[in-house]
């Protein structure tokens, strides 16, 4: 009884260090001096490997998501009469939670994991131990302008997602299913805002960024430079991020929407 | 310590002294107690048994890792008390050469050792391109320049890892176990290498190694780690005629003797037939 207790707590303890442990690397990281020359190809390079070699996934999913809310809000709405919403409510389901929460779970999958292994890997063959030594901070050189692409890269691959998804919605509500094409954009222009759905939709997606972006590579920095270490971790960043994304999801969407 | 008995130790570019060391992460105490010299311009071979924590050692100097106890001085600087942006400037100063070799895996063997010189200096490309290509040359590999790290053997890899380390000329370098796994002829290069450019450049080296032969030959100065403390030190000269067991031991690769060839365990016969055979 009393070692579970004492397991109990040394869980414990490990939990808040490890939470301290990546709040001070992100302090660490993003606290400083900016050094516009060198972190602006580091930057773009990182946006690039990040956020363009995610669209391919990003877009593919948003076109058949929006399918699928084209096809199945059509069997709804058309026993009430009521087809010409289709336009809002794909757009709506789309900017307000499918795009932010979809394009996080996906790049917690396809950008996240890259980032742990990346990192863990620098880690394991003491590439970042070698940055320490020559004098150059990792977590400047390194941490940091992944940070910043994948917290700049998420929104846009959100908005890409609704927009790409919208698109979706209208193919099958509209050039199959025979839905009005001028009622479908105009009712969906009436209904959306822009402060109420879009710019929410891009605070869902900025704050999912932080955390998912952060989380995997926390877990790079912080893994056991050992093949079963990376991928534990690499496992670690997918599991914790979607968590993550899934619950601060309703949280947010109280806060906006309760 | 034994009394230092070579005047060179008097002018030390690296102090150490009376380390206490263990990791956070378990019970076992790496250090109790150490205390080194490392003379500037020479070669100082660190040698022990594996697992003694020899790369711990290395890590402690350039300041990855803190002692528990004790100070480590570099050109009178105690790396343990400087902050991070100190730190960081005082690390310029040294350089380290990893047993992996530590090479970026994205990046040519150029852009390697352009990197340190790309970080910290202000040069313009053309006097860095003439820098890279002096490093390389040293090193035998110029014609190598455009080969990725994967495309190189370990003993290739090893020696641009040292163009790399010494692309800045830093004082002090950290040798990592720098003949393990290497054949003959890399071996002996690397022999060649450590020795040419500590003479040229005038450079202090600290070689982490359990390869006697090698370093012996080359080494000025030389320590001998066991039991989490310094067990025997002087020339190569002075140890091989020492008559302590250990050194001995060590020295002559004996299996057994003080260093034990089991590891603590309770008796074998205790083992097969449980502690209450009795």
């Amino acid at each position: 009884m009393l070692d579970r207790v004492a397991a109990l707590g040394k869980a414990t303890l490990d939990s808040v260090a490890g939470a301290g442990a990546a709040f001070f690397m992100l302090m660490r990281a993003l606290i400083g001096k900016p050094q516009l020359r060198k972190s602006w190809p580091l930057l773009m390079q990182q946006m690039y490997s990040v956020g363009v070699l995610s669209l391919l996934i990003i877009v593919v999913s948003g076109l058949f998501i929006g399918m699928v809310l084209g096809l199945q809000g059509y069997t709804i709405l058309v026993d009430f009469g009521a087809e010409q919403s289709l336009g809002p409510m794909v757009a709506l389901s789309l900017l307000r939670e499918l795009g932010p929460v979809v394009t996080a779970l996906l790049f917690a999958g396809r950008a996240g994991s890259a980032l742990t292994a990346e990192i863990g890997l620098m880690k394991a063959t003491e590439q970042l131990s070698s940055l320490e030594m020559m004098g150059v901070d990792p977590l400047r050189r390194v941490i940091s302008p992944r940070f910043w692409a994948g917290f700049y890269s998420m929104p846009i691959l959100a908005l890409v997602f609704s927009a790409v998804g919208i698109y979706g919605g209208y193919l099958v509500g509209v050039r199959w299913l025979g839905v009005d094409d001028g009622a479908f954009w105009s009712v969906m222009q009436s209904n959306v805002e822009w402060g109420q759905d879009i710019l929410n939709g891009v605070i869902k997606s900025l704050v999912f960024a932080f955390v998912v972006t952060w989380i995997a590579l926390h877990k790079g920095f912080q893994c056991t430079p050992t093949s079963v270490g990376i991928s534990r971790a690499t496992t670690s960043t997918v599991v914790t991020a979607s968590l993550a994304v899934l619950g601060l999801d309703f949280v947010l969407t109280a806060l906006m929407f309760g | 310590m034994r009394q230092v008995e070579n005047s060179a130790l008097d002018d030390a570019l690296v102090v150490i002294d009376n380390l206490h060391f263990a990791h956070s992460f378990g019970a076992h105490q790496v250090y109790q107690n150490l205390s080194m010299r490392v003379p500037r311009g020479k070669i100082t071979a660190v040698m022990g048994p594996s697992g003694i924590g020899k790369t711990t050692l290395l890590r402690l100097i350039g300041a990855q890792l803190y002692p528990q106890q004790g100070s480590i001085e570099f050109a009178g600087h105690n790396v343990h008390k400087l902050n991070r942006r100190d730190l960081y400037e005082l690390r310029k100063r040294m350089s380290m050469l990893f047993q992996s070799g530590a090479l970026f895996t994205d990046m040519t063997v150029y852009d390697n050792i352009a990197f340190p010189l790309r970080e910290h200096s202000q040069l313009p490309e053309e006097i860095i391109d003439t820098i890279v290509k002096m490093k390389l040359e040293a090193v035998g590999l110029r014609g190598a320049r455009d080969l990725m790290p994967a495309e190189l053997s370990g003993g290739m890899a090893r020696r641009a890892a040292l163009a790399r380390a010494i692309a800045l000329d830093p004082e002090l370098i950290l040798y990592d176990e720098p003949f393990a796994g290497q054949d003959p002829i890399s071996m002996g290069v690397i022999v060649k290498l450590i020795k040419e450019l500590n003479e040229s450049l005038g450079l202090t080296s600290i070689v982490v190694t359990h390869d006697i032969a090698e370093v012996m030959t080359i080494a000025d100065y030389v320590y001998i780690l066991a039991d989490k403390q310094v067990v025997g030190h002087g020339t190569p000269a002075q140890l091989k005629q020492s008559d302590d067991p250990l050194i001995h031991q060590f020295l002559h690769g004996e299996a057994d003797g003080p260093v034990p060839f089991h590891y603590k365990a309770s008796t074998l016969e205790d083992d097969l037939l449980g502690s209450d055979h009795a």
